[in-house]
C-alpha cells in the first residue's frame, strides 16, 4: 500500500529519471533501449532480441544502459523495432544477432548503424522516429504510451501522469462533474457504433440500484484488428484507471475486463497491471483514503466474435452461452446479473485519464463536428506501411492510405478499403477524400467499427471480398436467431454459386432481399450488419456481381472458374517471360511476337500476370 | 395503465405487458413460434417482429413491454416481407415432410407454413442432416424438422430443472443436444416428455407402439386387454376437437371395443390398488417411523428422476408400482386364472397420458412370474391415431361402460392425473385406516390448485399428518433437497413430474403456444377430473367392492405377502449417464 505522499513522489522522480524517453535533448549520460515486446514483433523474435541486449549488456558491463520492454511502436511492417532514447533512433526489421552491432557501434562508439535504419516512403533513410512520415500525420492519445513505457511497470506508467485523472476525479470531483466532462469532451463509443460516451455514463448512473458493474469489452473480433490488443500490451494501466473513474461516476464498486483468450501477452500485462495497482492501494478498499473502493477481475472469451457484442459479453461473464439478449433493456438498466452496467471498450478507455487531465475543450479541438478526438486503425492488406496508426478524426482515407500508409505495394491501383470488418462496408476510390468520421462512413455505406481498415488493390474481386466476410459472420453467428443462423448462410451460398460461375441474375436479387430483411430482424449488431459487406460492394461494384452472374467472368481474376486471363497486345513488349513461367505452356508465341494465352490450356494461375514486367497481363 | 396504439386501435393495458400480450387482448394476432408463455419468452425466431413507430428496427414483441404513447403497426409491408423471408428460411433448413409427419394438422409450422403461403422456398441451401435418435422407449428425437425455437431446452432446464438437452454449436450448425452428443436413452432424461408437449413441430415425439397393438388386435391367439389411465378420458375428445375439459369416458370405452380389444379396463381400479397398499404402506411407516417422509410412486419419471438424481432418497419412495402396473399384475394373475387364459397368451395395453410409462412398462423389475405387468403402453395421442385409423367417428359414438370386474373404480382412483389427487385419495384411505372411523368429508381442498408446492397439516384421529405436494421436477427437486437434508417438516409427500399432474403429461394431446397462453389447459381437464369424483357413488378405494372382494378371494391383505409379490416393486441407484 502506497499513501498519496508516497503515489506523488514515486511520479517526481520517476518522471526526472524518465525524461528521456521523451525529450531528445535530455541532460543525460544514460541511455534506453527500448524493444517492442507487442504481439507482432514478440512473433518475429523481440524477446530474444530484449535478452540479448541485457545479456550483452551485463557481459561488458555497460555502464548507463537500460534496456526496457514496451508495447506497439506501430509500424508492425518494420519489425521488430528497436529505439535508442534519448536521441530517438529508429531501427528497424532487427534481428537477434544485430544486438552486438547495435551495442558497440551506436552504445560505445555514437555510430548510428545506417544498414538497420529504416527507410520512408521515398527510399530515403530515417533516423529519427519522428521523421518518419507514417508518424508525421499522427496524434497520439490512446496510444500516448504505446512504445514508451514499459508496460509492466506501474511506476512508469505514474511517472507519465499516470492515475492522477483518478487522484483528481477522488478528491476534487463528484460524480456528475466527471460525467460532465466526459459528455463534453463529445467522446463517442470506439468499438463501433459511435455510441456517446457520456450519455452512456449518466444512463447508467441514473439507474438505480446499489451494485452496478463497470465492464471493459476487449473481446476484439474483426479479422485484422488489433488496437486495444496494442492499448492493452503496451497501457494496460490506462484501461485500468478509467475503469476506475468509470466505477466512481456511476457508482459500482467492481469491473470485469472481458478479454480473449486468445491474447495472452494482453491478458498477461492486464494480470501484472491489476497485481501492481492492487498492491500500490490504487485498486481495493478506500483508494486514496477515500471513501470509494474498486477492484478488477479478468473474464477470458473462447474467442467467439458474438461475444464483442455488449450483451452476448454479459451472458459470457455469467458463465453462460454466448448469445445476445433482445434490446431494450440495455445494459444501462439491465446488465450483468440483471444489475446496471457500464460496458466500453477498451479505446474508449484509453482517452478517458487525457479527457480529465487535460480538459474536455482541448479534446472537442481535435477531430471534426461530431466525431471527435482521434482513432486507432489496424492498417493493413495490400499497403506499404502495415501496423497500428492513431489518427485525429477528420483524415481523410487517402492520406491514411497513401501518406501514412506509404501507398499500394508493387505500384498497383487502389480498388477499395474496408472498413468496420465483417460489420463494415467497402470504401470505393471515388470516396479516398471522404474525411474519416461516424457519420461520413455511414453516409457512404460502411461504418467506423472498431478500427479494422484493410486496403485492396485493384487485383482483389469484390463478390470474393464479400464471400469472405460473409463466411467470417457464418461461423461466428451464435445461431440464436433464424436471419442470422439461416439467412446469412444463405447469402454466402449465394456468393459461393456466383464465385464458382453457377450464379443466375436472379441471385443478385436474392442477395438483396435477404441482406436487407436479415439487417432488419436479427436480434444482435452481428446479425444486423452482417449483411454489410455484400450491400456496399453490390452498391459500388454492382457490375462485377453482373459479371459474376451473367457473363460469368471475374475480371480481377481471383474466381479461379470465372477468370479470364488475357494479354494486352499493345502493352506487351514480346520478352518472354510469361511464357517461361507458365507452368502449363499455354502461352504461344515466339521471337518479337505479342504473346497469346491458349485458353483451353490456361489453369489461370496467374504466375504469367505477376511476372509480366508491363502489366499487360490481366 | 399504459396507453398505446396497435394497428389504429387504442390499446389500455397494465404495465409490464409486452406488446404481443396487449395486441392478442385487442384481438390483434400476432404469428410466433420460438415464444411458449412464462417458459421460453426469447425472441429468437423473430416472427413476432413488429414495427414501432421512432424505433430503429423492428421491435421483438414477445417480450418487449408497452410504452406509453407507443404506436405500433403489426402488419405493415416491412414486416410481412421480413416474416416471410424468415419462415422461407426456416423451412428451407427444414425436413417437409409433413405428409408422413406425426404432427401435420398440428404443427405450429405448418400453420404459418399455409398462412404466409410459402409454396416454394425462394432461398434453397444446404440442409443441416441428423440421425434419427430413437433408442429410448419412450421419445424420438427428429432434429430434421427441429426450427432451433428451444422451447424443449427452456422446459428442461427452467421448468423441470434436469436441463437433459441444450444448444450445441454455432450458427448454422447449431443444434439441440444431450451430454456430448448421445442419445436421450443414455442420459439424464427423465422421459417426462414435457419436451415434446412444448416442441411446435415433429421434432420431438412419442415413440409409437401402435403397430405393436395392431398386430396383436389381429392375431386370434392373443387375448388382447386394454385399460385406460384416469388422465385419458378427460382429454382424449380434444383430438376429435371437442372442448378443452370435456369427459369422454363413454365414447372413448365405445371407441376401445370397437377397436377389438377382448376386454376395456380402467386404470381407476389400479389406482384403487395403489391407495390401499399405499395408504397401508404409509400406516405402517408412520407407526414405525421408518423412513419418513414417504413419497409416491406412480410416476415413473420422477422415480426414474430419484434414482438418478437422488439416489440417497430411494428408501423414501413407497414400494408401490403405479396403477396401470398393478391392474396389469391383476389381469395376468387372477384374470387369466379365474377365466382359465393362459397369462402368457394375454397382452395388456395401457392407454397412458405419459411417455415415461413405455419406459416404466419395460423395467426389469415389472414382472411377475418372467412376465410382464403389461405389453405396451400407447399415449392418447397414440389411441387417437388408432381411432381414426379405423375410421370411427368419435363423436357419434354412444357411451358403452368398462368390462368388469375391473370396471369397477371409485372416485378416489378418478382424481389421480392431477396434483393433490392421488394425495386426497390417500388420505381418504388412511384417514379410515388409522382412525378404523368413517370419513365424512372427503375433499381435501389443501392439497388441490396450481401451486407449485403445496404443504397442508391433516388431522387424522389424535394425531396430525404432515403432508406436501409437488408437481413439475422442478419443483420435485425443491422437495428432495428438504428430504435430503433432513429439513422435511411433512411425513407424506405427492409428486408428480408433469407441472399439473399426469393430466398435462407428456403424451398428452398437444396444445400449441397460442392455446396454452390464453386457456387454462390445466384447470379444465382437472374440473373434468373432480367431476368424475363428484358424480361418483362410491369415493373412498377401500369401499370399492371390486378390491374387497379381489383382496379376499385372492390377494389377502394389503402390504402382505401376495400383494407384494404382485403389486410392489424395489428401486436402485441409476447412473445418469451411461456410455
Amino acid at each position: 500500500m502506497k499513501t498519496l505522499e508516497e503515489i506523488n513522489k514515486i511520479r517526481a522522480e520517476k518522471r526526472k529519471e524518465l525524461d528521456l524517453r521523451k525529450n531528445t535533448t535530455a541532460d543525460t549520460r544514460e541511455k534506453h533501449i527500448l524493444v517492442c515486446q507487442g504481439t507482432g514483433c514478440t512473433s518475429s523474435k523481440s524477446p530474444e532480441i530484449l535478452e540479448n541486449f541485457k545479456r550483452i549488456i551485463k557481459e561488458k558491463n555497460i555502464q548507463n544502459v537500460r534496456v526496457i520492454k514496451t508495447g506497439c511502436f506501430g509500424l508492425c511492417a518494420k519489425g521488430p523495432i528497436v529505439i535508442i532514447r534519448p536521441e530517438d533512433t529508429f531501427y528497424a526489421m532487427v534481428k537477434p544477432e544485430d544486438c552486438e552491432e547495435i551495442i558497440e557501434s551506436h552504445i560505445r562508439n555514437g555510430k548510428v548503424v545506417d544498414r538497420l535504419l529504416c527507410k520512408d516512403i521515398d527510399g530515403t533513410k530515417v533516423q529519427k522516429l519522428d521523421d518518419l512520415t507514417f508518424y508525421k500525420k499522427q496524434k497520439r492519445i490512446a496510444l500516448k504510451n504505446c512504445g514508451v513505457i514499459n508496460p509492466e511497470d506501474i511506476d512508469e506508467y505514474i511517472a507519465f501522469d499516470g492515475y492522477r485523472a483518478l487522484q483528481r476525479v477522488l478528491l476534487e470531483m463528484d460524480s456528475d462533474e466527471v460525467i460532465d466532462i466526459i459528455t463534453k469532451s463529445g467522446l463517442r463509443g470506439r468499438g463501433g457504433a459511435g455510441f456517446p460516451t457520456g450519455k452512456k455514463w449518466r444512463s447508467t448512473a441514473d439507474s438505480k440500484g446499489d451494485v452496478k458493474y463497470v465492464v471493459c469489452n476487449a473481446d476484439e473480433g474483426d479479422p485484422g484488428a488489433f488496437m486495444d490488443r496494442s492499448i492493452l500490451e503496451g497501457d494496460p494501466h490506462a484501461v485500468l484507471e478509467a475503469m476506475e473513474i468509470a466505477g466512481f461516476a456511476i457508482g459500482a464498486q467492481k469491473g470485469f475486463i472481458y478479454v480473449r483468450a486468445e491474447y495472452p501477452i494482453a491478458v498477461q500485462r492486464l494480470k501484472i497491471a491489476i497485481e501492481q495497482a492492487r498492491n500500490y492501494g490504487i485498486l481495493g478498499k478506500n483508494i486514496f483514503g477515500t471513501d470509494f473502493s474498486f477492484d478488477i477481475e479478468i473474464r477470458l472469451g473462447a474467442g467467439a466474435f458474438v461475444c464483442g457484442e455488449e450483451t452476448a459479453l454479459l451472458e459470457s461473464i455469467e458463465g453462460k452461452r454466448g448469445q445476445p439478449r433482445v434490446k431494450p433493456p440495455y445494459p444501462a438498466q439491465v446488465g450483468l446479473w440483471g444489475k446496471p452496467t457500464l460496458i466500453n471498450n477498451v479505446e474508449t478507455y484509453a482517452n478517458i485519464a487525457q479527457i480529465i487531465l487535460k480538459g474536455p475543450e482541448w479534446y472537442s479541438s481535435i477531430g471534426t463536428e461530431n466525431s471527435k478526438g482521434t482513432k486507432v486503425f489496424a492498417l493493413g492488406g495490400n499497403v506499404n506501411n502495415v501496423g497500428l496508426v492513431e489518427v485525429p478524426m477528420g483524415t481523410t482515407l487517402r492520406e491514411i492510405v497513401y501518406d501514412i500508409g506509404g501507398g499500394i505495394p508493387n505500384g498497383r491501383d487502389f480498388k477499395a478499403a474496408q472498413t468496420g470488418g465483417p460489420s463494415g462496408g467497402c470504401i470505393p476510390k471515388e470516396h479516398l477524400d471522404t474525411p474519416i468520421d461516424y457519420e461520413s462512413l455511414k453516409q457512404i455505406g460502411s461504418m467506423m467499427g472498431s478500427g479494422g481498415l484493410i486496403v485492396m488493390d485493384d487485383t482483389k474481386c469484390m463478390v470474393c471480398l464479400a464471400k469472405f466476410y460473409l463466411q467470417f459472420t457464418v461461423s461466428e453467428s451464435c445461431g440464436k436467431c433464424t436471419p442470422c443462423r439461416i439467412g446469412t448462410k444463405r447469402m454466402l451460398e449465394i456468393l459461393e454459386r456466383l464465385c464458382s460461375g453457377e450464379g443466375e441474375e436472379y441471385d443478385i436479387y436474392r442477395l438483396e432481399k435477404l441482406a436487407v430483411n436479415i439487417q432488419k430482424s436479427s436480434i444482435c449488431g452481428l446479425g444486423q450488419s452482417a449483411p454489410n459487406p455484400v450491400i456496399s460492394t453490390l452498391k459500388y461494384f454492382r457490375d462485377e456481381f453482373r459479371q459474376h452472374a451473367i457473363e460469368k467472368e471475374c475480371k480481377a481474376m481471383e474466381c479461379k472458374a470465372l477468370a479470364k486471363i488475357q494479354i494486352d497486345e499493345e502493352k506487351c513488349k514480346a520478352c518472354g517471360l510469361c511464357q517461361k513461367n507458365c507452368p502449363v505452356g499455354a502461352i504461344e508465341g515466339e521471337g518479337r511476337e505479342k504473346r497469346v494465352i491458349n485458353q483451353d490450356k490456361c489453369i489461370k494461375c496467374g504466375s504469367c500476370i505477376k511476372t509480366c514486367p508491363f502489366h499487360a497481363i490481366g | 395503465m399504459v396507453n398505446l396504439k396497435i394497428d389504429d386501435k387504442k390499446v389500455v393495458v397494465p404495465e409490464g405487458t409486452t406488446i404481443l400480450e396487449a395486441a392478442r387482448q385487442a384481438g390483434i394476432d400476432i404469428p410466433t413460434l420460438c415464444f411458449l408463455k412464462d417458459i421460453n419468452e426469447v425472441g429468437d425466431c423473430r416472427m413476432c417482429i413488429v414495427e414501432v413507430e421512432g424505433r430503429k428496427g423492428f421491435a421483438t414483441s414477445c417480450i418487449q413491454t408497452v410504452e406509453e404513447g407507443m404506436v405500433v403497426h403489426t402488419h405493415t409491408q416491412n414486416v410481412l416481407e421480413a416474416r416471410h423471408v424468415i419462415l422461407d428460411l426456416i423451412i428451407s433448413n427444414h425436413a417437409k415432410d409433413c405428409l408422413t409427419c406425426t404432427r401435420s394438422g398440428n404443427c405450429e409450422l405448418q400453420d404459418l407454413a399455409i398462412k404466409f403461403n410459402v409454396l416454394d422456398n425462394e432461398f434453397t441451401g444446404e440442409k443441416s442432416v441428423h440421425k434419427i435418435d430413437d433408442k429410448s422407449p419412450s421419445i424420438v428425437r427428429d432434429f430434421n424438422k427441429c426450427i432451433l425455437c428451444r422451447r424443449c431446452v427452456a422446459t428442461c432446464k427452467n421448468v423441470q430443472k434436469i436441463g437433459a438437452i441444450d444448444c450445441i454449436n454455432r450458427g448454422f450448425d447449431s443444434c439441440i443436444s444431450t451430454t456430448y452428443d448421445h442419445s436421450l436413452n443414455d442420459v439424464d432424461c427423465t422421459f417426462c416428455g414435457q419436451c415434446i408437449e412444448s416442441c411446435p413441430t415433429g421434432a420431438l415425439h412419442e415413440k409409437e407402439n401402435i403397430n405393436d397393438v395392431w398386430a396383436k388386435l389381429k392375431d386370434p391367439d392373443t387375448y388382447v386387454v386394454v385399460q385406460t389411465a384416469p388422465s385419458i378420458r378427460v382429454a382424449l375428445g380434444e383430438e376429435f376437437g371437442m372442448k378443452i375439459g370435456t369427459n369422454v369416458t363413454g365414447k372413448m370405452i365405445s371407441a376401445l371395443k370397437s377397436l377389438g380389444f377382448d376386454k376395456v379396463f380402467d386404470t381407476n381400479t389400479g389406482a384403487d390398488f395403489t391407495i390401499m397398499e399405499e395408504a397401508t404402506e404409509l400406516v405402517k411407516r408412520l407407526r414405525n417411523n421408518d423412513n419418513l417422509p414417504m413419497t409416491t410412486s406412480c410416476c415413473p419419471a420422477w422415480v426414474k428422476y430419484t434414482e438418478m438424481f437422488y439416489p440417497e432418497n430411494i428408501p423414501h419412495l413407497s414400494s408401490c408400482k403405479s396403477p396401470h402396473q398393478m391392474l396389469g399384475a391383476i389381469i395376468k394373475s387372477y384374470f387369466a386364472e379365474k377365466n382359465h387364459i393362459d397369462p402368457s397368451k394375454i397382452y395388456v395395453v395401457s392407454v397412458m397420458p405419459c411417455i415415461a410409462k413405455k419406459y416404466e412398462r419395460q423395467r426389469e423389475e415389472m414382472k411377475v412370474n418372467g412376465l410382464y405387468d403389461v405389453d405396451a403402453v400407447i399415449t392418447t395421442r397414440e389411441l387417437a391415431r388408432m381411432i381414426k385409423q379405423a375410421n370411427i367417428d368419435f363423436s357419434m359414438l354412444e357411451d358403452d361402460v368398462f368390462d368388469n370386474p375391473m370396471g369397477e373404480a371409485t372416485g378416489a382412483g378418478a382424481i389421480f392425473g392431477t396434483t393433490g389427487g392421488v394425495m386426497e385419495a390417500a388420505l381418504r384411505a388412511a384417514y379410515e385406516l388409522m382412525t378404523g372411523e368413517e370419513l365424512k368429508k372427503v375433499e381435501f381442498e389443501q392439497v388441490r390448485g396450481e401451486k407449485g408446492i403445496k404443504k397442508a397439516t391433516v388431522q387424522i384421529g389424535d394425531k396430525e399428518v404432515s403432508v406436501a405436494v409437488a408437481h413439475g421436477l422442478g419443483n420435485a427437486k425443491k422437495i428432495m433437497e428438504e428430504i435430503k437434508s433432513g429439513k422435511a417438516d411433512f411425513q407424506f409427500a405427492e409428486i408428480m413430474a408433469c407441472p399439473g399432474g399426469c393430466i398435462m403429461g407428456g403424451g398428452q394431446p398437444i396444445k400449441n403456444s397460442k392455446i396454452r397462453a390464453s386457456v387454462d389447459v390445466r384447470s379444465k381437464r382437472a374440473e373434468a377430473m373432480y367431476s368424475i369424483d363428484e358424480r361418483s357413488t362410491i369415493r373412498k378405494s377401500q369401499d370399492n367392492p371390486v378390491l374387497k372382494a379381489i383382496y379376499k378371494e385372492y390377494i389377502g391383505q394389503p402390504g402382505q405377502h401376495r400383494a407384494h409379490e404382485l403389486l410392489h416393486t424395489h428401486y436402485e441407484k441409476k447412473e445418469k449417464y451411461n456410455f
